[in-house]
């Protein structure tokens, strides 16, 4: 193997010196890689943790914030929810389909490993343009992989969100997000060892896959990134299931007192977790790491990021029970090691010290850079941009479009190739609505989730951008009838060395901290994802936040498709006309500018607040936010949805058309409902300060829009259902 | 009515059918681990959907060595009913309770999604509760659902009417076009001979129950009931 020097390995100059001070002496080559991929920024968080402190993690229903293997939350009834969304963005780019299986697998065992039985996974993804070929074998590779790893575990994917634009060409984003249930005496942490704990190793044998992948996963992406493949993990999903009922038996027997999976930097960060305890120390012996390769050296063994490997720290005098169990699936648990009290981290091989570094050196001790933001040039210009010069399309014409764009059009082509029903829980499936509904087998409850991101938003004002993110997710929530409760996120930039890119996580943390703050739902979980450039550029900032909440009653869940001939169907919120950022600009114009819409947080509440009562009170048919595609695109959407046509009319007042029916202007919905219960809507909205208008009626099989009585929009249904069904599928083809 | 759920290391399904016979049938139920080699007590066995031993070789191509199989071959002839859903259709098929085999989709892709069954016959231990020619919506989710054997194998099918679901579109009509994986002849689910072996490739354990969005796979379960009642006993 040829040696790497510190800089190959992602240190830089300064680092190395501070690993000399703190060492005494020169780092060997096995020590200088156990820093290298702790002090990587996806393992030491060295230049976001400032800016993530700014996050709100606290709340009545938190009960794990950040810190841990995921989030915990309160449902009720002495049962959690724990969860959190990850990255996988830079494997998944050179090795599309095990990138993001192992993505997957990733993140579900952060779940089982507090003890929460995985129940759903959902995923937000970014691709470049869908025409392109590489894009088109990315995409379907990434499908691919999320279907294949999370179908065979049997947790269904029960949700997330599809963008293709050029600024994710050659660097996608593949972000998964899993969600377990557990009953709250049963949560599991990772550190919880007393000195004379074995470390047992259990699950796939160690080889040298992945190594370096947390370096990898810190840098940018170039030409040479091809030749790190060897940094990308490969996934045995059916490994990974047999680990989950593993496990899931130990702490149901309440067997161990520390579990840690080996993600990014292995063995190293897994072992160093759970020595992290204040003066703790460990050894590990790497000749009794059983391995699938021959002629690994230790520093291979310590870096391999071979996936479905999880540690375990018995409850002393459990190892044999332990032992019982990991048999009864076929599991093999060795002892690796044991936890000490002289707060060192030492290697073995066999009786020889090969490594010694102090444990707080690795995690406390890692770097933390606070850098410098600037406001880069491309901000004034974009938010500037008059969109007045621009020619008002054929509405019609335009709508047609707009259904048609793979950011709008069905995702169907993407998940009816995931298994979302499995564990029969799913009572939302993906596409009926703005959220999965999942119940909860034996209670009223329901559980909702959603992840959410408008790249392009955040692009153009990270602030807003910022903002809008975590009130889509909230709003999306409220849309089927959840109370939002609380939030994971993963922060996906480019290179924080650059201070325009600073400048965007600054701005774009700050708004999504502003707005989880009012909304009521803490960050509890998450993770960063930087570097993600290429030679052409960042990639557009995408902070995608995902989003749990809880419905008090599932029968009384709603979706998007209108229901019934002759509904009313009603305008939540304001009629707004800011176009700046939408798709309509992009779809039509070709063009990514303009000033984005604000958001007022208080309006975006009240609104919250009014679509949960109205939907638990049973008032409401139908409801679908104005997201992407504006007011047109939901009323086409919940047209389609309901094989049923519409006829509104809308009243321009003499503004522009197109900005009125495409704005995507955040805190509003359109709802479909009785006209009896029409009254009894008014006066709640009236109680949350929040403005309402009945535009027109469901019926038909066409999609009407008149303006003050004359029509200059009228659809087929069943064509709009065809554009917006199949596009997709024909860009695939 | 007692219900065996046989779990293989890498089932998934095994808890959802669990759920529906004692929940929703409010029948006794109870798992069976792969390495037991008895079902006695048993009125009824399931063997569940998921990925048996990851299915890396073929689908359900190891779960047939496993222990226990040699019990339900021989639960099976003396007569004992016995349901694959899925990945246990796939190793009903392996096993040889049922003939035929099991190809990839022919789109090359998994696929989950509701799909339109037409029912062939309503005089079978598991359709009786149905009606010919009904049309249920039951979902699939498999990569490997397309099934095939050879033309004397089709006709004799046909011929002893063990065809038992066929895909088809929601008024009932049996094309290609209705068909989610490229199997012979449409089929989406067949039984052995005698009739007491039922394999099929879609899930009634999804939709028996009004909140998941349909309930056309409870008379499936009912009609295995219904029949044991009637005749079984």
């Amino acid at each position: 193997m040829k040696e790497m020097s510190y800089k190959e390995m992602g240190l830089l100059d300064e680092e190395y010196e501070q690993i000399i001070e703190i060492l005494g002496r020169q780092p060997n080559y096995l020590e200088l890689g156990i820093f290298a991929v702790m002090w990587s920024e996806h393992c030491g968080y060295k230049n976001s943790r400032p800016l993530l402190k700014n996050f709100p993690t606290e709340g009545p229903q938190v009960i794990q914030g950040p810190g841990e293997n995921a989030g915990v939350v309160d449902i009720g009834d002495g049962q959690a929810l724990v969860f959190k969304i990850e990255s996988h963005n830079h494997p998944s780019a050179i090795e599309p389909y095990q990138g993001a299986a192992t993505g997957v697998g990733g993140i579900v065992r952060d779940i089982f490993t507090m003890g929460a039985r995985p129940i759903a996974s959902l995923n937000s993804l970014r691709f470049g343009n869908i025409d392109d070929e590489r894009v088109k074998q990315l995409f379907s590779g990434v499908v691919a992989g999320i279907g294949d790893y999370g179908n065979c575990l049997g947790i269904p994917t029960v949700g997330g969100e599809v963008y293709f634009n050029p600024a994710y060409q050659g660097n996608p984003l593949v972000n998964a997000m899993c969600v377990g249930l557990v009953n709250k005496q049963e949560i599991a942490y990772a550190t919880a060892s007393e000195t004379g704990s074995p470390l047992m190793l259990v699950g796939a044998r160690t080889g040298r896959d992945g190594i370096h992948g947390a370096t990898f996963a810190s840098e940018e992406l170039s030409e040479a990134s091809q030749e790190k493949r060897p940094s990308v993990q490969v996934g045995d999903p059916f490994m990974e299931k047999l680990l989950i009922e593993a496990c899931l038996e130990l702490i149901k027997e309440d067997l161990v007192a520390g579990m840690q999976d080996l993600g990014a930097a292995g063995l190293t960060s897994s072992i160093a977790e759970a020595a992290s305890k204040k003066g703790r120390g460990v050894i590990v012996d790497v000749s009794r790491v059983p391995r699938r390769e021959t002629g690994m050296i230790p520093y291979e063994v310590m870096l391999s990021e071979s996936q479905e490997r999880m540690l375990i720290v018995p409850r002393e005098g459990k190892e044999g029970r332990i032992s019982q169990i990991f048999d009864k699936w076929g599991l093999d648990a060795t002892v690796i090691g044991e936890v000490t009290d002289d707060g060192m981290f030492k290697v073995f091989e066999g009786d020889v010290l090969v490594g010694a570094v102090p444990v707080e050196a690795l995690t406390e001790g890692c770097p933390v850079y606070v850098r410098e933001g600037m406001e880069p040039p491309y901000y004034r210009e974009c938010r500037d941009y008059n969109i007045d010069d621009l020619s008002e399309c054929d509405a019609g014409e335009a709508l047609s479009q707009l259904l048609a764009s793979p950011n709008i059009a069905s995702k169907k082509w993407v998940y009816t190739q995931y298994d979302h029903q499995v564990m029969t829980n799913s009572s939302i499936v993906p596409g009926d609505a703005d959220a999965a509904v999942l119940r909860v087998k034996g209670y009223q409850k329901g559980i909702a989730l959603a992840t959410d991101c408008n790249g392009r938003m955040v692009y153009l004002d990270p602030y807003q951008g910022g903002m809008m993110a975590v009130c889509e997710g909230a709003r999306n929530l409220a849309c089927v009838g959840a109370r939002p409760l609380a939030l994971t996120n993963c922060l996906n930039f480019g290179s924080p060395e650059n201070p325009h890119i600073y400048w965007q996580m600054q701005e774009a943390i700050k708004g999504m901290s502003e707005a989880a703050k009012v909304l009521g739902t803490p960050v509890v979980s998450g993770n960063v994802s930087l570097y993600n450039e290429t030679v052409d550029g960042a990639i557009f900032p995408t902070p995608v936040v995902g989003m749990v909440g809880i419905l008090k009653d599932i029968d009384q869940r709603c979706q998007m498709a209108f229901k019934d001939e002759g509904d009313l169907i009603v305008l939540l919120g304001r009629s707004r006309e800011e176009l700046g950022g939408s798709e309509y600009l992009f779809v039509c114009h070709g063009i990514e500018k303009g000033a984005v819409p604000a958001v007022d947080l208080e309006e975006e509440q009240n609104l919250i607040e009014l679509l949960v009562s109205i939907i638990e009170a049973g008032l409401v048919k139908s409801c679908h936010d104005i997201s992407d595609g504006g007011l047109a695109a939901a009323l086409a959407e919940s047209s389609i949805k309901g094989s049923l046509g519409f006829n509104v009319d809308l009243d321009f007042k003499g503004s522009r058309r197109d900005k009125i029916l495409f704005s995507e202007a955040p805190s509003r919905a359109v709802i479909s409902l009785d006209e009896k219960d029409l009254a009894a809507v008014i006066n709640v909205s009236a109680q949350q300060g929040i403005e309402i208008r009945v535009l027109g009626k469901v019926g038909g099989e066409d999609m009407i829009i008149n303006d003050q009585g004359m029509e200059f929009v009228n659809l087929a249904v069943q064509d709009a259902a065809k554009i917006w069904g199949e596009a997709i599928e024909c860009h695939m083809k | 009515m007692k219900f065996g759920v046989v779990v293989f290391p890498g089932s998934n399904c095994d808890a959802d059918c669990y759920h529906v016979v004692k929940e929703v049938m409010n029948q006794q139920v109870e798992y069976i681990w792969h390495k037991e080699n008895a079902v006695d007590g048993f009125d009824a066995l399931i063997l569940p959907g998921g990925f048996s031993y990851g299915d890396y070789l073929r689908t359900g191509a190891i779960a047939r060595f496993s222990p226990i199989m040699p019990s339900v071959i021989d639960f099976a002839a003396r007569g004992g009913l016995v349901i694959g859903i899925c990945n246990g259709f796939q190793i009903l098929l392996e096993a040889g309770l049922l003939p035929g085999a099991m190809l990839r989709n022919s789109s090359l892709k998994f696929i989950c999604k509701p799909v339109y069954l037409k029912i062939n016959r309503a005089d079978t231990p598991f359709t009786n509760r149905l009606q010919v020619d009904q049309v249920t919506r039951i979902p699939v989710a498999h990569g490997e659902g397309n099934y095939f054997c050879d033309e004397n194998t089709l006709q004799s099918l046909k011929d002893n009417g063990q065809i038992l679901f066929t895909y088809c579109g929601a008024d009932g009509e049996e094309s290609p076009e209705f068909n989610p994986n490229g199997s012979l002849a449409n089929i989406a689910g067949i039984s052995n001979q005698k009739g007491n072996v039922l394999g099929m490739m879609p899930h009634p354990e999804r939709c028996s129950e009004e909140i998941l969005g349909g309930r056309d796979g409870f008379y499936i379960f009912d009609s295995m009931i219904n029949w044991f009642e009637e005749v079984g006993k």
